[in-house]
């Protein structure tokens, strides 16, 4: 006898219980610390900041524990509780040409007023596992420069000095928007799009990046400037009439070049592409300013014939807290609708069967 | 690292803070002072995964009161899952009283049915919407489908109604069949089965829609015409099951296709399970009812 499916909530209950003791493991094991997590795997906090869209170590480092190491479910936990918070107001725009910069490199130059700066990288190691790393083996402390650093000028105002790169944009005379707060339309301004891009999918927007140095959308792009260091965040109190600093960031900026032949609207000269994220990531840096290059098509007067150019596509798309719920809402239970359809399908077979079967007798009839 | 878990994060009344559900409350206003209309809203990141309800349960998270009594439906039972976990979650973060009767609920937030016992006036019903736009399948462009709506111009989908006509002799869409708004709005119903589609119609309860995922919420205020598209000569027809409820016995409402077997056996039982545990209730008893088992 059919008994109703009962005992949903027992399940998941039971469900939450095995998550919460694979999630531990072996208990014989210590349990991850916050700090732990925050220092040892801090560019895995750093994505979970940057796509999370929230800049706290602690709750990023928290949510990875928490999803277990699965950087999506940790994203969509900071921004599940980030989206609670009041909004006081908006700070000033940060002043990246101020960072306190530890890594600063520029593909366009040999060398530049601040010097180029490696920072801890991995480019230039060797990927070959190293054993060593399963042991806790002694780590000597890094090197350190003497001396304060001399002001690094970003190497797009080198080039704004001659005018041969276009200008930084006028965004300043009006509030930029805010996709958290205002309703997304299209065609988006750069503003949004760029905030949108700034906590968009990595994955999806390297591949994206990717597909533009393929030929889709072929940019010709040179790596201006990448820096990453500390920025202060300055916050406008009314009650005293002037900006105070409130704290640091971490940020990585990405300024890219790219060739431009000059259209009935401009005259030829380099063009840009921007992308700045929380924390150290340079992929996503660099992808986010080649789409966000390849998406400026339509402002610049260019074909739009690639993917990475179709802003509705690229921008719709690129939230992977909306992509992976999307996706994974299937494993829902359908059966109300599959039952719908299983009706039609069933009912247009009989209907294929009898014309089948008037087709033979016709034919048969005919003979 | 010195903070405590206590102070790392802790949340309003009914999850959202104040200024979005303030925001979502002008949003819901607009939608009934235009009925069918997808109003774009700033929607949030929920706890719950985008296409899993969370345009549903902001509606909701922005309505709710102390006062009220939610009931959470998915494919028109309480059990499900996916219902569950919204009816614990409200139950958490905002204390309500929640219930599994219709008639007792003040709000009911669902996934693709509707209820079978008729609304009344002061209820509400609250839609999960995965797509809102009723021409995405035709047009995928939002900038094209807006244009469209602005327009009035449904040519589109009336070719599409007619193309299956022309193939299949009827048309071939089951659910989330597309419904005219008081005469200007083609609108989505949400994946409801076409079946539940005259409930819409001159309905006593609000109706809400929320679409999260894709930031658009639009309603059918209480008594409003919703009109299934059709043709003059092929007129909208919901479907009909053959057999009763296997259960309660009831007939002309919705049923569920359950697999007994690796044989073929097959029985129907109705996909409002409140509805059949109330007929039953009542005395009510189908083929398959025995020994009190389901209950």
């Amino acid at each position: 006898m059919y008994v109703a499916v009962k005992g949903g909530e027992k399940a998941i209950r039971n469900a939450h219980r095995l998550l919460a003791d694979r999630r531990r493991g072996d208990r014989s094991v210590p349990a991850l610390t916050l700090a732990q997590i925050a220092g040892q795997l801090a560019l895995a906090v750093d994505r979970v900041m940057s796509e999370g869209a929230l800049y706290d170590r602690d709750l990023a480092a928290l949510a990875v524990k928490q999803a277990r190491g699965d950087m999506i479910e940790a994203i969509f936990l900071v921004r599940a509780y980030r989206t609670t918070l009041p909004r006081f107001g908006y700070s000033e725009p940060v002043d990246t040409g101020a960072m306190h910069i530890e890594r600063r490199i520029s593909a366009t130059y040999k060398d530049l007023p601040g010097g180029q700066m490696l920072g801890p990288t991995f480019d230039y190691t060797h990927r070959l596992l190293d054993p060593e790393l399963a042991g806790d083996a002694e780590v000597p402390d890094a090197a350190r420069r003497q001396g304060e650093p001399a002001r690094a000028m970003r190497v797009s105002d080198i080039l704004a000095e001659d005018g041969l790169i276009e200008g930084d944009g006028d965004a300043a005379t009006e509030m930029p928007g805010d996709i958290t707060r205002e309703p997304m339309e299209f065609p988006m301004q750069r503003d949004t799009r760029l905030q949108s891009l700034s906590r968009g999918d990595e994955g999806f927007l390297l591949a994206l990046a990717y597909s533009t140095q393929r030929g889709y959308a072929r940019s010709h792009p040179f790596a201006g400037e990448i820096r990453i260091g500390e920025v202060e965040v300055a916050v406008d109190m009314p009650e005293l009439g002037f900006a105070v600093t409130i704290g640091r960031v971490q940020l990585t900026e990405c300024q890219m070049i790219n060739q431009f032949k000059g259209s009935s609207q401009a005259p030829p000269q380099f063009t840009r592409g921007y992308g700045l994220v929380f924390g150290q990531s340079e992929r996503k840096a660099m992808a986010m300013a080649l789409c966000d290059r390849a998406m400026r098509a339509r402002e610049l007067g260019e074909d739009i014939v690639a993917p990475a150019q179709d802003e509705e596509f690229v921008i719709s798309h690129c939230d992977n807290v909306q992509a992976s719920g999307f996706v994974e809402h299937l494993k829902l239970p359908h059966y109300v609708d599959f039952q719908a359809e299983l009706e039609l399908v069933r009912t247009m077979r009989a209907e294929h069967e009898s014309r089948r079967d008037a087709g033979e007798t016709a034919a048969e009839a005919a003979e | 690292m010195t903070t405590q878990p206590a102070e790392l994060a802790t949340y309003n009344f009914a999850y959202l803070d104040e200024q979005t559900k303030r925001m979502i409350r002008r949003a819901i206003l607009k939608a009934i002072a235009i009925p069918g209309y997808q109003v774009p809203f700033a929607s949030r990141e929920m706890p719950m995964p985008y296409g899993w309800g969370t345009g549903g349960v902001q509606v909701t998270a922005s309505i709710i009161g102390p006062d009220d009594t939610l009931k959470v439906i998915d494919q028109g039972a309480d059990d499900t899952t996916n219902a569950v976990s919204i009816r614990a979650f409200f139950a958490k973060v905002a204390e309500v009283n929640t219930t599994t009767s219709t008639a007792d609920a003040t709000i009911i937030q669902t996934r693709h049915r509707i209820p079978e016992e008729k609304l009344v006036e002061g209820q509400i019903l609250v839609y999960q919407v995965p797509i809102p736009e009723p021409l995405r399948f035709l047009e995928p462009r939002e900038t094209e489908t807006r244009k469209m709506h602005a327009l009035e111009d449904y040519g589109l989908m009336h070719v599409k109604l007619y193309e299956d006509i022309a193939r299949n002799g009827h048309i071939a869409t089951t659910y989330a069949y597309p419904v005219k708004i008081k005469g200007r709005y083609v609108m989505d119903p949400s994946p409801t089965p076409k079946f539940d589609n005259p409930k819409m119609d001159q309905s006593e309860a609000l109706q809400l829609f929320g679409a999260g995922r894709e930031k658009r919420i639009y309603a059918v205020p209480p008594y409003t015409s919703v009109v299934s598209l059709d043709f003059e000569d092929f007129p909208f027809e919901v479907n009909r099951f053959d057999q009763p409820c296997a259960l309660c016995g009831a007939e002309g409402v919705y049923l569920d296709e359950v697999v007994l077997d690796d044989r073929g056996g097959r029985m129907f039982a109705c996909s409002d399970t409140d509805h059949c545990e109330k007929r039953r209730a009542a005395g009510h008893k189908g083929s398959m009812a025995s020994e009190g088992a389901a209950t």
